[in-house]
């Protein structure tokens, strides 16, 4: 089954925020490791280039990025939790 | 402070309902190893703690935490959707539909509500580190219990990232627990508490 557009992206957030995640624990025990700093760097790169690319196409994610023009698209479902949402 | 972000650290994407898989799994939600319990423990440990890396790795890991009760909650949420009256008391749900109907509520597999006995926050860097790694290892086993109860690998595949998770965990508290012995008297680690006899702390 082939995914969809908006699938691929959350995927690729989903992806680039646990590697960021993974990252950032790591350095809490290790803050002076430069090959762990360097794919921080990295890490948060893709990440913030993933969450622009799903809310520029689709959704926001983070409730201060809503165009709020006419209507509060926060509202909107589906939550992460609900069926066909962006879980 | 803390930011949501609109959506789950892990995708949970559960098709078919089974309430008596969810009685057992929101144990993870609200039982005595569960996700619940290990946020606010860490959450409530890292404002005493002494030392820069614990408290930011109990802030990191704490945070992490809420985002598992999420999809926990999210996977008991799936697994009681849709139900029929027939379907609750068949498989048991009965006794727990009576209080919550469908909502989600913090208790154990075996109905003991969440309770913040739970967990401890004891004030003494050694103590609560050891508490911490105690407290993946638990959670890790009740992951290793609910796998062996499921076959539905749409259950399966959330539930074992929050395995695999628990074991970063008590790798990263184990490498805090090392940090710390290292800037303790290595004669006597308990000679003092760094967490209270400031005066002897650096």
């Amino acid at each position: 089954m082939s995914m969809s557009e908006k699938e691929t992206l959350m995927n690729q957030l989903n992806e680039a925020s646990f590697a960021l995640d993974e990252a950032v624990l790591f350095l809490d025990t290790h803050p002076c490791d430069e090959e762990a700093l360097c794919y921080y760097k990295k890490c948060a790169k893709m990440r913030k280039e993933a969450l622009k690319a799903y809310q520029e196409k689709f959704e926001p994610l983070q409730n201060d990025q809503v165009e709020a023009c006419e209507h509060w698209h926060w509202v909107h479902e589906p939550w992460p939790w609900e069926k066909g949402g962006n879980c | 402070m803390w930011n949501y972000e609109k959506r789950l650290q892990y995708p949970v994407k559960i098709s078919q309902p089974n309430p008596q898989l969810a009685q057992v799994i929101i144990s993870q939600f609200g039982g005595p190893d569960g996700e619940l319990a290990a946020s606010m423990r860490y959450l409530s440990q890292r404002y005493t703690m002494p030392y820069a890396e614990c408290k930011a790795l109990l802030t990191d890991i704490g945070t992490e935490e809420l985002a598992h009760m999420e999809m926990i909650s999210a996977i008991v949420y799936q697994l009681t959707r849709n139900l029929s009256i027939e379907e609750i008391k068949e498989s048991g749900f009965d006794k727990y539909y009576v209080d919550h109907t469908t909502a989600l509520w913090p208790q154990a597999a075996g109905g003991i509500p969440f309770n913040a006995c739970e967990f401890q926050s004891k004030g003494d860097v050694i103590t609560d580190l050891f508490e911490d790694l105690a407290a993946e290892q638990k959670a890790r086993t009740t992951y290793d219990n609910i796998l062996r109860l499921i076959k539905d690998p749409e259950i399966c595949d959330p539930i074992r990232f929050l395995r695999q998770r628990e074991i970063v965990h008590f790798q990263r508290f184990g490498e805090a627990l090392r940090i710390v012995q290292e800037r303790l008297d290595s004669k006597n680690f308990y000679a003092f508490n760094p967490e209270f006899d400031q005066s002897k702390c650096k």
